[in-house]
């Protein structure tokens, strides 16, 4: 008959334990985050209201709303976005599907590895010099949008061309050999195929976006403004930046107040979050291989 | 050793003229000298062990080096007369050779935009002149019968011996002159093996195949001439009879078509 020998056993019980263990770190990874959303839940929640999503700061910004704070944001995020996904999503597709395999490829590549890791203070004094300054934009939202634009090429181009590299080799062999170009191999197989990918990517990018202080700092982005944003080449206020400046540069401010705005930008990044992964869901559902 | 063409033992036009064809992937030699003639209507067999070259002439044929940036192809490759190097359009000479791979790729699209794919890609959009060449290579596949009422369901999620019928299927709603096969029973079980080969006595009447296999017996059934690689080499070119039973000019040719090899 067939026994278990003390190796099966021992084999058995380090299964246990390990298994065991990486669930134990996973549970830590979760913690703090569940113990963030409950703070900011417990303290922020009571502030929250269609009042203080829809009117404009009052009393020296310690009282009333952040709507100006909200539209900023969002015209923030827009803009940076027309301008990083068409051309972040156009080279990672050179990258992925034309570039040959050489030197200057691989340089490109390691660049852009590196730029995803220029701390944000750095893109924030790039973006003053060459957009506030040198390009005349002024402090306004196209300066403030093109710095985190350039901020979050990198990762859109990475995510991207992930996505690309994870269609299958052997689609685009069986395209090229029927006679298709290369421009009709990416639309009929490879886009369709990792389109999923590229706007989960992209979503994540958005959120990203969306909680960045420093790149707007110095470029577009304004402590307190008692009307919105007209244009591209106004300033504006942004609630990432809003929340700096009610928790550390005004005095008198109730201690509720930083905690709302806290919530409402977490809970702008969760929901996109979730749309993102909602969406992946979907799609996945209808994978096709 | 280069290994001169057979005679021309039928009056049947040559299609595919290859001399002195060298196939280099970087400064490694994949394919050496290798001189063949491949006539109109024949199934024309290359066998031989793993890396001795096959896929790559393949490859070479319809210009696939393109694609493949160490890839250096030297030689003359004359397809219908015409050197493929100085074809200028690489998609319009593409769109004439159809390939099969070993491994059997359904696109991720349904069976029908499957078979539908190169059509379109060449311009044909009346839907009803689609509806006829998807049924039409799906018939001569053989495959319409188990999908003409699940046309809208993923070619990629057919099992393997169908995937590998579609995508003979997808090859020739390219109307191609040349089909390439490479090994395409390596992930199919007998059953369809044996459908497909009828299917491909049925197609040499109307087109000239080239098949790579790794069963000698395929070739046998199959092949009307046949050709030997090995490690880069082209050894033998030969009536696949002969290859068999009748005289070779080189004794691993025998060796290996009976088993005795390595
Ligand atoms: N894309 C490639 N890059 C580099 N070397 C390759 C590539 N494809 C094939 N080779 C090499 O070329 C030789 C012939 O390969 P291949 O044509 O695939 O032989 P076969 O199809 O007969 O197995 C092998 O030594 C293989 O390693
Ligand atoms: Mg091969």
């Amino acid at each position: 008959m067939f026994e278990a020998t003390s190796l099966n056993r021992r084999n058995r019980q380090k299964e246990g334990l390990v298994r065991y263990l990486f669930l134990l770190m996973t549970l830590l990874l979760i913690l703090p985050v569940l113990i963030i959303l409950g703070v900011l839940v417990a303290k922020g929640g009571p502030v929250l209201s269609m009042d203080f999503l829809f009117t404009y700061p009052t009393d020296g910004m310690t009282a009333g709303g952040i709507f100006p704070a909200l539209v900023g944001t969002v015209w923030l995020v827009t803009v940076a976005l027309l301008f990083s996904v068409p051309i972040g999503v156009a080279a990672a597709i050179y990258l992925s599907e034309y570039a040959p395999d050489n030197w200057l490829t691989r340089l490109i590549n390691l660049a852009i590895i590196n730029l995803a890791g220029v701390p944000s203070i750095v893109h924030a004094l790039f973006g003053l010099g060459a957009f506030v300054m040198f390009f005349g934009f002024g402090t306004s939202i196209l300066a403030a949008s093109l710095t985190l634009a350039i901020m979050t090429l990198p990762v859109v181009i990475v995510s991207t061309r992930e996505s690309l590299q994870a269609v299958p080799m052997a689609f685009r062999e069986a395209c090229w050999n029927m006679g298709a170009t290369r421009w009709q191999t990416i639309r009929h197989v490879v886009l369709p195929n990792s389109i999923s990918g590229i706007l989960t990517g992209v979503i994540l990018e958005v959120s990203r976006t969306a909680g960045e202080t420093a790149p707007i700092m110095f470029t577009g982005a304004a402590f307190f403004l008692p009307f919105l944003p007209q244009g591209i080449f106004d300033q504006t206020m942004a609630m990432s930046l809003h929340l700096f400046v009610v928790s550390t540069q005004v005095p008198g401010v109730p201690e509720h107040l930083p905690y709302g705005v806290a919530l409402v930008l977490i809970l702008m990044v969760l929901t996109m979050n979730a749309t993102s992964i909602a969406f992946r869901m979907y799609l996945r559902n209808k994978k096709k291989w | 050793m280069v290994s001169a063409p057979p005679p021309p033992e039928t009056s049947a036009k040559i299609q595919v003229q290859v001399r002195d064809l060298t196939i280099r992937y970087g400064s490694k030699v994949a394919l050496e000298k290798v001189s063949l003639d491949i006539r109109e209507h024949e199934i024309f067999g290359i066998i031989g062990p793993a890396n001795s070259g096959k896929t790559s002439f393949l490859r070479a044929l319809n210009r696939m080096d393109q694609m493949h940036s160490s890839m250096k192809v030297d030689g003359q490759i004359l397809f219908r007369g015409k050197d493929v190097h100085s074809w200028r359009n690489l998609y319009a000479l593409r769109s004439k050779i159809g390939v099969v791979f070993p491994l059997p790729v359904g696109l991720p699209l349904s069976i029908y935009d499957n078979v539908a794919l190169a059509p379109r890609l060449s311009g044909t959009k009346n839907k009803s002149d689609l509806d006829e060449i998807v049924e039409r290579c799906l018939q001569r596949a053989a495959l319409w019968d188990e999908v003409k009422d699940r046309l809208d369901s993923l070619g990629s999620m057919l099992s393997g011996g169908q995937q590998q019928r579609l995508t003979i299927a997808r090859a020739l709603s390219q109307d191609p002159e040349l089909l390439l096969l490479d090994e395409f029973s390596i992930a199919v079980d007998p059953v369809t093996t044996m459908k497909i080969e009828d299917v491909l006595k049925e197609l040499k009447k109307e087109i000239t195949i080239i098949l790579v296999t790794n069963l000698v017996q395929q070739a046998r059934r199959l092949a009307d001439n046949t050709a030997f690689f090995l490690t880069g080499e082209c050894i033998e070119v030969a009536k696949t009879e002969d290859l068999f039973t009748g005289e070779v000019k080189d004794p691993r040719s025998r060796d290996y078509v009976e088993g005795r090899f390595g």
